[in-house]
């Protein structure tokens, strides 16, 4: 059980300190349309190498022929492999929308790269975060699912 | 992650957060963030399981009504990785005695790769050129195993990692191919890195690279945490 040990040698790390949270008011789910945002470094581009620093890149809704580009080697990939749900559950999202449990599915998500050196974010906190919110705003979005890899 | 929900939320965006490490999630502070104990790498906890997925959805949506944050709040279900059981994935024989057996073993793997990648109609070996560059790299690799610079062996120090995710995607999606359910975390890359020749040829390149004091950055990423000799 390898990823034991990396959660304890990576529990605690340099973490920036962003005060007390805000919170926005959601609209009733079923009311809401949801984007995806990972910080699994998917790429639309077949890349499989990730560039863009602290920015971000943007994937069409359909898109599904996306390549994990994440640059850590210390975690399970092969689930990725067999499923793309597994760290963007677009399908997921579709079948909650069609349900009705979801107001709609945003028509594009984004995609970060995680683990990134610089714990104090400058570039994010000012610069990308802000511009992929605004993205996200235009579009529509209400509610901003997060997710790890 | 917790710094995107921070500027999402201040420009009016609410969020919700799958998060795999609780100290990170800790202290970080997000609005919203649902724990869940599931391998490194599947935040959504089964691949293939659309039933599981939706009740992990379900659970952190449930989560959006809550004003009292920061929430965070543990997923029930545990899942965890299966590192100790390496994939039973039986391999090619050798079809060619007279090519290094790690190079032998890759080019046997080939037909199983493009079959997944097919079906998946994606692939992560992305890297470094596809994997036409396959055999390229893994001969690399052997020779800086055997104690050549990267420069020797055709790589430059900074494709050197990016060379071995390329062969683990490969190996890794291969594996996929060659069984007939998805693998339990970390069965692949166990079986990449304690079964085949590939992963002795990738454990004594990174072996070969730290001795001859090359930087982390080149020789970290050949070999996860966790698998032999790390």
């Amino acid at each position: 059980m390898i990823d034991r040990g990396i959660r304890d040698r990576y529990e605690h790390i340099d973490t920036f300190d962003h005060g007390d949270p805000a919170a926005t008011v959601a609209p009733p789910l079923a009311e809401a349309r949801v984007a995806i945002v990972t910080t699994a470094g998917l790429r639309p581009d077949g890349v499989g190498a990730w560039a863009d620093g602290q920015g971000y890149v943007v994937l069409d809704g359909p898109a599904r022929d996306l390549t994990l580009a994440h640059a850590s080697a210390n975690f399970d990939r092969s689930g990725v492999a067999a499923d793309l749900n597994v760290v963007h559950p677009a399908d997921r999202l579709a079948e909650a929308a069609a349900d009705g449990r979801i107001g709609s599915v945003a028509p594009r998500h984004l995609a970060f790269m995680g683990a990134q050196l610089d714990h104090t974010l400058t570039t994010l906190r000012l610069d990308t975060g802000p511009s992929a919110a605004r993205l996200l705003l235009d579009d529509g979005v209400d509610v901003v699912l997060l997710t790890p890899v | 992650m917790s710094a995107l929900a921070h500027v999402f939320e201040r420009a009016g965006l609410a969020t919700v957060g799958i998060s795999l490490v609780r100290g990170q999630a800790e202290d970080g502070r997000a609005p919203r963030l649902l724990h869940v104990d599931f391998p490194l790498g599947r935040p959504l906890g089964r691949p293939s399981d659309p039933d599981f997925q939706h009740r992990v959805l379900d659970a952190a949506f449930a989560l959006l009504p809550r004003a009292d944050v920061p929430v965070l709040v543990d997923f029930p279900e545990s899942i965890v990785d299966e590192s100790d059981g390496p994939l039973a994935c039986t391999l090619p024989p050798r079809s060619d005695p007279s090519s290094h057996p790690a190079v032998d073993e890759a080019a046997g793997l080939r037909a199983a790769y493009e079959r997944q990648r097919a079906a998946a109609g994606r692939t992560g070996v992305a890297r470094l050129g596809g994997p036409e560059r396959i055999p390229e790299l893994v001969v690399a690799f052997t020779r800086i195993a055997d104690g050549a610079p990267p420069e020797e062996a055709g790589l430059a120090p900074e494709e050197v990692p990016l060379g071995g995710l390329d062969v683990r995607a490969y190996y890794e999606e291969a594996a996929l191919a060659l069984v007939d359910h998805v693998p339990a975390a970390r069965q692949a890359e166990s079986w990449l890195y304690r079964r085949t020749e590939v992963g002795r040829v990738l454990v004594g390149a990174r072996d070969a690279l730290r001795a001859a004091e090359h930087p982390r950055r080149v020789w970290s990423v050949l070999v996860p945490v966790g698998q032999p000799g790390e």
